[in-house]
């Protein structure tokens, strides 16, 4: 049953609805290389990159959509893109 | 009880968006429609109306300002006319598709090139697929009646719709009339407070409007559209009808208005201010000893196909005026509905009145001969130079 011009009338739906799906590249983050800047979680549109217990970020790829944003803001080169595969 | 003002249709248009007692106004000006914003502009500047006035750089942006002002659950108007109305129209599904119960007054007018500022259908019609409720209004009067009218339609909880009220460029927006301004209190009683259910801002009920429709529910939208447009034929009847009993003016059955239909069997079918001039040579004929009649089409969207269907059962000829082309298969959009729904009926179409070319008595009286010796489906364009 769609709603009415497909309201949606509940917060946190996006926690249900993974956005990860079309992703064409994946970034990949190479913990080692990181210096923990935070330009990746602040530049990342999906807010898909998180710290975690140990400080270190990490990407979900359930929301990430492959935009590699935070690629391009990275100033250590510590993440890089490989081809999705399905 | 109310009082009457000699006015411009834009000013009624614009007396009406202030006794609906609207929240907010965002407008570009755009000949023949600038008169109307700048009265609203007036109005608000001067206190009569308690309304935001947005002054946006486009008509674009007005309509996306209208779309933001009335998902918040404000009561929201805006006018424009031709080019403008071409550059609201991504927006204007937007509205229709977020089911925002906007109202806005269309100044007809040809589009470009060439520039012409005066009235066709020509820009209204091009938007006839956008899901908007479109009325045609036949004088001033009408044009204020059917504004407040449009409210009472839009904000039906069976339609949440927006609706484009359309009068004739300048023969309307720029010809005075006297125009009956009922009492804003009476407006009030009959239009009654918006109390939006869908859609209103409220930080303590977060909801979401306008997202991604992805194709496993898109197509539901759409037949939901379809249908409040479809139940929004019962509304404007029932809205009519109580508007006739609370003003003592009613438009014929709110949908289609029927001149000397009895026994007629030559009928002009068409809409706007063209059909004064009819009911005027239909008057003439009568005196002659002729029947000829008028089946005023005052909705386009929703297109009234069974009361058509109903009221020309019995008639012979059938003459369709279209103030509008769909180049291509030189027919205006009236002519192709009617076509397509009296397959066996002989009905012709008549182009007439593009960019403002006067529509005379003799025009009319020419297309009443010849439709009774044409053959069905002909179109003539009629009032060409040769």
């Amino acid at each position: 049953m769609v709603t009415i011009a497909a309201i949606i009338y509940e917060p946190g739906n996006s926690i249900r609805n993974k956005t990860g799906t079309w992703r064409t590249f994946k970034p990949i983050l190479d913990v080692e290389k990181c210096v923990k800047c935070e330009n990746c979680y602040i530049f990342c549109p999906e807010g898909a990159i998180q710290e975690d217990e140990n400080g270190n970020f990490k990407i979900d790829y359930d929301y990430c959509k492959g935009c590699l944003i935070c690629m391009n803001e990275c100033p250590v080169n510590a993440i890089t893109k490989v081809r999705e595969e399905k | 009880m109310c009082e009457v003002k000699v006015i411009t249709g834009t000013s009624a248009a614009a007396e009406a968006a202030k006794l609906a007692d609207v929240d907010v106004i965002a407008a570009y000006p755009i000949t023949p429609q600038t008169t109307c914003v700048e009265k609203l502009a007036e109005f608000v500047a001067n206190g009569e109306l308690d309304a935001e006035y947005i002054k946006v750089e486009s008509e674009h942006s007005a309509m996306s300002a209208c779309i933001g002002a009335a998902a918040t659950g404000a009561r929201t108007f805006t006018a424009t006319a031709s080019q403008g109305l071409a550059l609201m129209h991504e927006m204007l599904f937007i509205a229709s598709g977020m089911r925002l119960p906007i109202v806005m007054m269309v100044a007809n007018r040809a589009l470009s090139a060439p520039i012409n500022i005066w009235n066709d259908h020509q820009d209204s019609i091009a938007e006839r697929d956008t899901g908007w409720i479109q009325i045609y209004a036949e004088d001033n009067q009408e044009t204020l009646d059917s504004i407040i009218q449009a409210y009472k339609i839009a904000e039906n909880e069976n339609v949440l719709l927006p609706v484009m009220v359309c009068l004739d460029g300048f023969i309307l927006t720029h010809t005075v009339e006297p125009v009956i301004i009922p009492k804003a209190e009476r407006v009030r009683d009959f239009l009654g407070v918006y109390e939006p259910k869908h859609a209103y801002l409220d930080p303590d009920r977060p909801i979401t409007q306008g997202p991604v429709g992805v194709p496993d529910c898109y197509m539901e939208t759409r037949k939901q559209l379809e249908d409040a447009i479809e139940r929004s034929k019962r509304v404007i009847k029932d809205v009519n009808a109580e508007f006739a009993e609370l003003f003592n003016r009613k438009y014929g059955n709110g949908l289609v208005e029927a001149y000397n239909l009895d026994n007629a069997d030559t009928v002009l079918v068409a809409m706007g201010t063209v059909c004064g001039t009819i009911k005027y040579v239909i008057d003439q004929l009568k005196k002659e000893g002729k029947n000829v009649g008028l089946l005023r089409i005052r909705t386009f969207r929703p297109f009234p196909k069974e009361d058509i269907k109903d009221l020309l059962k019995e008639v012979d000829n059938i003459a369709v005026l279209d103030k509008n082309v769909s180049f291509g298969f030189n027919k205006g959009a009236l002519g192709i509905e009617m076509s397509s729904i009296l397959k066996n009926k002989k009905v012709c179409n008549y182009i007439v009145g593009l960019g403002g070319r006067d529509i005379k008595i003799e025009d009319i009286k020419k297309i009443i001969s010849h439709v009774e010796k044409a053959e069905d489906d002909e179109t003539m364009w009629i009032g060409l130079k040769e």
